[in-house]
């Protein structure tokens, strides 16, 4: 007779592979392997066929040919003969333009819509519900090609700008809006303007600097400098007199009519104000939603308990609230980042030239290397993609909360 | 000798006086709610002129709008200078806004036949608690029959289709004792047997109720996107499912599998798997095959979805306390059983709001598809209708019907979703 102590039977049986759990696993992910490995050999399979049958191979030396078509907006030195390799960098640089301006201008918008939606006055309120859901339902492309048949459609051409009485005005002389883009003044570097910056960094840190040192004042000694108007005077007030006394070294090249468009200044491209405007704009109505749930996820009792210290209002939003609220706010506001990133490549719908628009739509039209030109691609956001979120995981722990 | 009594007591009640008048009514509501405080009120005007430079703007513009017209030039005319949006395109264009312009005009009862059945179909699943669910058995047969009534063609394929899914949900019930995952494959790889051997058996039945058949690259219009967004949501359900699974699971290799796809779909936009769908898919089909172009959309744009419905239902799974797994172990539940019975529940219920995010986001992504040259509801209006001599210029017209047009169908499914999280609150506060 058996008993419970009985210890299992240890001889091997080829159907504990399927009925005994131990082994159950190994079966299992051994199955899912093979299946895996079966399925890249087909497809590498049917890939090595159709390359045969149409003649073609895998080879990236087409990134050094001479690429043979202009980019009209572009941040470094390039012309139709550069290669498909620099064309693929000026789109990069335009990518992590749009983004880096999209982001910054999308946290701006998407706090102050967040605050201002808990406001206590009403019609406030529901302005700004009015503006996420509007920008939430609505597809960003929609929004792109909205703001950019503004830029193009709807803003004067260079010639109403022509004439005493002309039907359009530039803004304070200085910036011209038209269908063809807008010119802003450029700021020319003559000699000593190395020494003006150098003075406004400085500056900067002082003011850093009095910043910490008042901070200390105060919880040494209880004694409150005042804050904002010394740190602005130390930031803008040498930097000016250095600026005056060196006879102004920075001198500005403004825009002005020439033929039929306008000349000198900076020629910022319809495309590139749309897209980042609608990007902005678009995300902004997401962070919105983030930075109004961070800071009601806020214990109610944070604010009271601070208003019984005697702090004001202002002051419990900025010292106690919004440093709470932040560390909530902060993993969904890097995949907004990560979400605008990505959204950039509707740079093509525009004719904006970021990466997609050069690797991936006229290099890979003329080379008809669509496998090269997508991977490449792809591994461009991936790295993108895993850069920033290594960066703000980084900084999400910095601000994690320290538990012992 | 009394001293005179001076106290004074009242003997009838006052008649109980208004309130002040800045304490009740619309003027208390205006003092609370907009005028609290100086910056409150600076707030409150500078809005309120916000709101009448909207209002002036657009107001006259939409009043005056003209809904008959042949073209833009003869919109003008009947404005004869005055300030009007020319909505004549909308009803002029409204069947290719709606069908794209190349699908058979006397066929436009289908797919609209089809979007009333989608509402009918979905009903059983929307509102669950209402409807018996005998009726789900509608939503089941709904895509087969939504497949034979846009495409048209022979009823035996479609129907062999979900003969197809019958077979492989045969062979997962049949096997699933032994192995999830394994019966998951093995249900798939049944279905799949099922639909090769059947293809031979269609073939020569392409005659049987058929429907005129319709080309992929015929449809067109919104058709496209609420058929892209249905579809991907669809099937990206219970892939994203498998995908949330297999992350959280114990064996490395599946495990390894699922993070890198997962991270690997996250990484890159949406746009760049429509080019895969477009230019880089068909060297990895079998030489000769010609798979439709909208076929490889759904592929690249399902697999997009599962992606993301992973990572939301991985939220979901971790959100459940750990003694709900350890109670499932403990009533003897096998692996299947405790994630049907006890965990995918609870864990669904928690990631709905996440999965209609998601939903919302990927139907409004379905507007890239214009993107790879498909003529989509935007593909169709800055391709045929703003290049038409007709109606070159209207741009606000058709750009704002587009957007109203995906207001709705957005902020319809996230009203849906929090009257949904209603209903499924269990706990009772």
């Amino acid at each position: 007779m058996t008993t419970a102590t009985d210890p299992p039977n240890e001889s091997f049986q080829l159907s504990q592979l399927i009925y005994d759990t131990r082994y159950r696993s190994y079966t299992f992910q051994f199955i899912a392997l093979v299946l895996l490995i079966a399925l890249f050999a087909y497809l590498g399979n049917n890939l090595v066929q159709n390359l045969a049958e149409q003649g073609q191979n895998i080879s990236y030396g087409f990134l050094n040919e001479a690429a043979g078509y202009n980019i009209n907006q572009k941040l470094i030195e390039y012309n139709s003969q550069s290669t498909h390799m620099r064309a693929a960098f000026v789109g990069v640089l335009n990518t992590l333009l749009v983004a880096f301006m999209g982001c910054v201008t999308a946290t701006i918008l998407g706090t102050i819509a967040g605050i201002l939606r808990i406001s206590p006055n009403w019609l406030v309120r529901k302005l700004m519900a009015g503006y996420v859901e509007a920008f939430r339902n609505v597809p960003v492309l929609i929004w792109i090609l909205i703001i950019f048949t503004i830029m193009t459609a709807v803003l004067p051409p260079p010639s109403a700008f022509r004439g005493e009485d002309s039907a359009s005005g530039m803004l304070f002389g200085a910036f011209a809006f038209t269908n063809r883009g807008i010119y802003l003044p450029a700021p020319i570097w003559g000699p000593g303007s190395s020494v003006v910056g150098l003075a406004f960094l400085a500056s900067i840190f002082g003011a850093i600097y009095y910043r910490r040192y008042a901070t200390k004042l105060l919880y040494d000694t209880g004694k409150l400098l005042p804050m904002v108007w010394p740190a602005l005077v130390i930031l803008f007030v040498p930097t000016i007199l250095i600026y005056f006394i060196l006879g102004q070294p920075i001198t500005f090249d403004y825009p002005a009519l020439a033929g039929f468009n306008f000349q000198g200044g900076i020629h910022v491209r319809g495309s590139l104000i749309a897209l980042w405007l609608a990007l902005a704009v678009y995300t902004g109505a997401f962070i919105a939603e983030n930075v109004r749930a961070g800071i009601q996820a806020v214990d109610r009792g944070q604010t009271e308990a601070a208003s019984s210290l005697g702090l004001r209002p202002r002051r419990i939003m900025s010292l106690v609230i919004l440093p709470q609220a932040l560390r909530i706010i902060v993993p969904p506001l890097i995949s907004q980042y990560l979400n605008l990133t990505k959204n950039s490549s509707l740079a093509i719908a525009v004719g904006y030239m970021d990466v997609t628009g050069t690797l991936g739509g006229i290099t890979l039209n003329q080379t008809g290397r669509a496998i090269e030109c997508v991977l490449l691609l792809m591994l461009f956001y991936l790295a993108i993609s895993l850069g920033i979120s290594a960066i703000m995981n980084a900084y999400n722990k910095s601000i994690e909360l320290k538990e012992r | 000798m009394s001293q005179a009594d001076t106290s004074f007591v009242r003997r009838h009640m006052l008649p109980e006086a208004p309130p002040p008048v800045a304490e009740t009514g619309i003027l208390k509501w205006l003092r609370e709610n907009l005028f609290s405080s100086t910056g409150n009120s600076l707030l409150t005007v500078a809005s309120i002129y916000v709101v009448y430079q909207i209002v002036v703007a657009s107001a006259p513009w939409v009043l005056n709008g003209i809904w008959i017209s042949p073209s833009l030039s003869a919109c003008r005319e009947i404005l004869d200078g005055e300030v009007g949006a020319c909505f004549a395109v909308l009803t002029e264009r409204w069947n290719q806004l709606l069908f794209g312009f190349k699908y058979p005009s006397g066929l436009y009862w289908r797919p609209g036949l089809a979007f009333i059945l989608l509402f009918v179909c979905a009903a059983p699943l929307l509102f669950f608690k209402f409807i018996p669910s005998k009726f789900l058995v509608l939503t089941g047969l709904y895509p087969f029959v939504a497949y034979w009534l846009i495409w048209g063609g022979t009823i035996m394929i479609p129907v062999f289709a979900l003969l197809g899914v019958l077979v492989g949900a045969y062979v997962y019930s049949k096997t699933v004792f032994a192995s999830a995952g394994m019966a998951v494959i093995a249900g798939f790889t049944a279905a799949l047997i099922f639909w090769i051997l059947s293809g031979y058996i269609t073939g020569p039945m392409a005659n049987i109720l058929a429907l005129q058949p319709v080309e992929s690259r015929d449809l067109g219009g919104f058709m496209i996107n609420l058929m892209l967004g249905v579809v991907c949501i669809s099937l990206s359900v219970p892939f994203g499912i498998l995908l949330a699974l297999g992350r959280q699971s114990s064996m490395p290799i599946i495990k390894w599998i699922c993070v890198v796809f997962i991270e690997f779909i996250r990484g890159v936009p949406l746009i760049t798997l429509l080019f895969v769908a477009n230019v880089v898919l068909a060297y990895f089909l079998p030489p000769g095959s010609n798979f439709d172009l909208i076929l490889r959309v759904i592929i690249m744009i399902t697999m997009f979805a599962s992606a993301y419905i992973a990572e939301v239902i991985r939220g979901g799974l971790a959100a459940l306390p750990k003694g709900q797994y350890e109670a499932a172990d403990s009533l003897g539940l096998d692996y299947a059983q405790s994630m049907q019975f006890i965990i995918l529940p609870q864990a669904m219920k928690i990631s709905i709001p996440g999965i209609v995010n998601v939903a919302v986001g990927l139907f409004k992504d379905t507007t890239l598809v214009s993107v790879i040259s498909m003529f989509d509801i935007v593909g169709m209006i800055r391709g045929p209708i703003l290049a038409s001599s007709e109606w070159n210029g209207v741009y606000w017209e058709l750009f704002g019907f587009a957007a109203v047009l995906f207001f709705i169908t957005c902020y319809g499914i996230s009203q849906y979703s929090q009257w949904l999280e209603r209903q499924l609150q269990t706990d009772h506060r």
